[in-house]
């Protein structure tokens, strides 16, 4: 795992594998998720996979009713919206997933700030397995 | 650290043109900037030569997924003639044109050329709502794809944020909307020329000749606030918090300082530019405003030597209802959390204290994405030369406007301050 290159391919694949990772700067202790590559705070080129929880709190969200193809083949329309989210994290960072388990229709309900939990979606098989950050209540 | 910049030599803007922006099945890119260069080349007071145009910058998008058809700078140059003369792309998403702008102003201040024309086009509107959807999408950042974001779900979004910090909510938003429709019936080239309540009577007169019940709404928010006229698109933007899909082009005529008399008696004249960049929603420091359009404005203010105050009225990017509000707050107009008051005050009307998108906005005006940012500034060359017409700011001193433009989901932003002297 300490192989990995800190590339979004490799938050991919980490995803596939159920987990949420992030990388740390060994200089300065930045946490990054997704992870990058270089420390933009101090420019230290060490870092570090940690595996991150996956608690956090609703930031922002969007109950999206008009959504590009890809979505549309989901079976997502006007009458079955999905949700968009950003996510805070308990470590401090952002990340932007999926929301589940909350009705979509009923925006005006959902409050910023609902705590949630990490899932993982999983999409297709073998080589062609994606997964999709998601979140729901906790 | 941020230094002041300059100029190296001054830039003037002595000539500009715009296709009337709208849905075209029968135009393509061509048709559109053919229109926008024979207005710009018409409204060079003391007249242009177009063989003296020795550059030339296209801002364009979204035509490579759109219309399959790339590399728009040759195609455009040999469109007016200006081929074998070189020709320039930018690509900032929804702000490629404020970028033809500012290269074609570094490429004069260096000393390099003293005649380029700048400009934008896109055409969009072949495709359908999902299509455009997705390829407007392209400019998000990947983990906002990934998570299902659209444009209007990133700004809904935000929407969300900002009302939980600050106490806002979509009522406030319909302001926007219905000052902008109020605006745009007074712009020709506006792609909706309808405000509130024409719309309220003419579906009212629809209903009636249908023998339909016929629909009543008390107030323009009432029926803002009807899900049949105004349906969800990404909660909380609803339809007449978007923009709509557009086609059009625009271009100016920039020169250096020392011959802009040459062309006109009444040249305007780049007192500020500036530029910036985000991170997306994840990484972004807040998700009640833009990092990028905070350090163009720092950068424009800096360079011109102007402040907030000083701009009398300002074309801003209103993609959404809810970007108009982050942006006159990040552009210093107004406190963080108290630009939704002041536009419920009416202060960003067109007879108010600073007066806010005058040409109906993207929201009314239209956006085609590509022509948005120098559609923009020609509304701030209107407007300073006097010619607005019955949008004509009420100040008789008029001085200096400005023009906000951003592309993707804030990854691109820009802030221009022109100045008459």
């Amino acid at each position: 795992m300490e192989e990995r290159p800190f590339s979004d391919i490799s938050f991919e694949h980490f995803l596939n594998e159920e987990k949420l990772m992030g990388s740390k700067c060994q200089k300065c202790g930045a946490l990054y998720a997704p992870p990058r590559p270089i420390c933009i705070k101090c420019y230290g080129s060490e870092m570090a996979w940690v595996e991150l929880k996956g608690k956090g709190k609703l930031a922002a969200f969007t109950s999206i009713a008009v959504g590009p193809p890809a979505m549309v083949a989901e079976g997502y329309d006007r009458k079955n919206p999905y949700i968009s989210g950003v996510v805070e994290l308990e470590e401090g960072v952002r990340v932007d997933a999926r929301i589940a388990g909350i009705d979509g229709t009923k925006p005006e309900a959902i409050k910023i700030g609902t705590p949630l939990t990490v899932e993982f979606l999983h999409r297709g098989e073998g080589e062609d397995l994606k997964t999709i950050l998601t979140f729901k209540p906790r | 650290m941020q230094r002041k910049r300059k100029l190296a030599r001054g830039v003037a803007v002595v000539g500009a043109g715009m296709s009337k922006f709208g849905m075209y099945p029968d135009k393509n890119s061509k048709d559109v900037y053919a229109e926008a260069f024979k207005e710009m080349l018409s409204s060079v007071d003391k007249g242009v030569d177009p063989n003296d145009i020795e550059a030339l910058y296209v801002g364009n998008f979204t035509n490579d997924f759109f219309v399959h058809q790339a590399h728009w700078g040759p195609i455009l140059s040999d469109l007016i003639g200006h081929a074998p003369k070189p020709a320039t792309r930018t690509e900032g998403a929804c702000a490629s044109s404020a970028l033809a702008f500012r290269e074609g102003v570094f490429a004069i201040a260096s000393g390099f050329y003293d005649i380029v024309l700048v400009s934008g086009v896109e055409d969009m509107s072949k495709r359908t709502t999902e299509e455009v959807t997705e390829g407007l999408a392209l400019a998000t950042v990947p983990y906002e794809m990934q998570a299902g974001f659209t444009f209007p779900g990133v700004f809904g979004a935000l929407a969300t944020a900002y009302f939980a910090r600050y106490g806002a909510s979509r009522e406030h938003l319909m302001n926007i909307t219905i000052k902008s429709h109020n605006n745009a019936p007074l712009n020709p080239k506006a792609q909706f020329n309808a405000s509130i309540r024409d719309l309220m009577a003419s579906r009212a007169e629809r209903a009636r000749k249908r023998g339909e019940p016929v629909p009543t709404w008390k107030d323009e928010k009432e029926f803002l606030s009807d899900p049949k006229v105004n349906p969800v698109v990404a909660w909380p933007m609803h339809l007449y918090d978007c923009c709509p899909i557009s086609d059009g082009a625009s271009c100016m005529l920039l020169v250096a300082e020392e011959i802009a008399r040459n062309f006109t008696d009444n040249p305007l004249y780049v007192a500020g530019i500036g530029q910036g960049s985000g991170k997306g929603l994840h990484a972004a420091p807040e998700l009640t405003y833009f990092e990028a359009t905070r350090y163009a404005a720092q950068e424009a203010y800096e360079m011109s030597g102007l402040k907030p105050a000083d701009v009398q009225f300002s074309e801003v990017h209103d993609c959404f209802s809810i970007a108009e509000l982050i942006h006159i707050e990040d552009l210093g107009f107004f406190k963080p959390g108290e630009g939704y008051k002041a536009v419920a005050e009416g202060q960003t009307r067109l007879d108010g204290a600073k007066p806010i998108n005058t040409s109906g906005g993207l929201k009314c005006k239209g956006h085609p994405v590509g022509a948005t940012g120098i559609g923009q500034l020609y509304e701030v060359w209107k407007q300073l030369r006097g010619e607005a017409g019955e949008r004509q700011v009420p100040n008789k001193n008029l001085r200096v406007g400005a023009a906000h433009n951003l592309g993707g989901t804030g990854g691109t932003c820009t802030f221009t301050i022109l100045e008459r002297r």
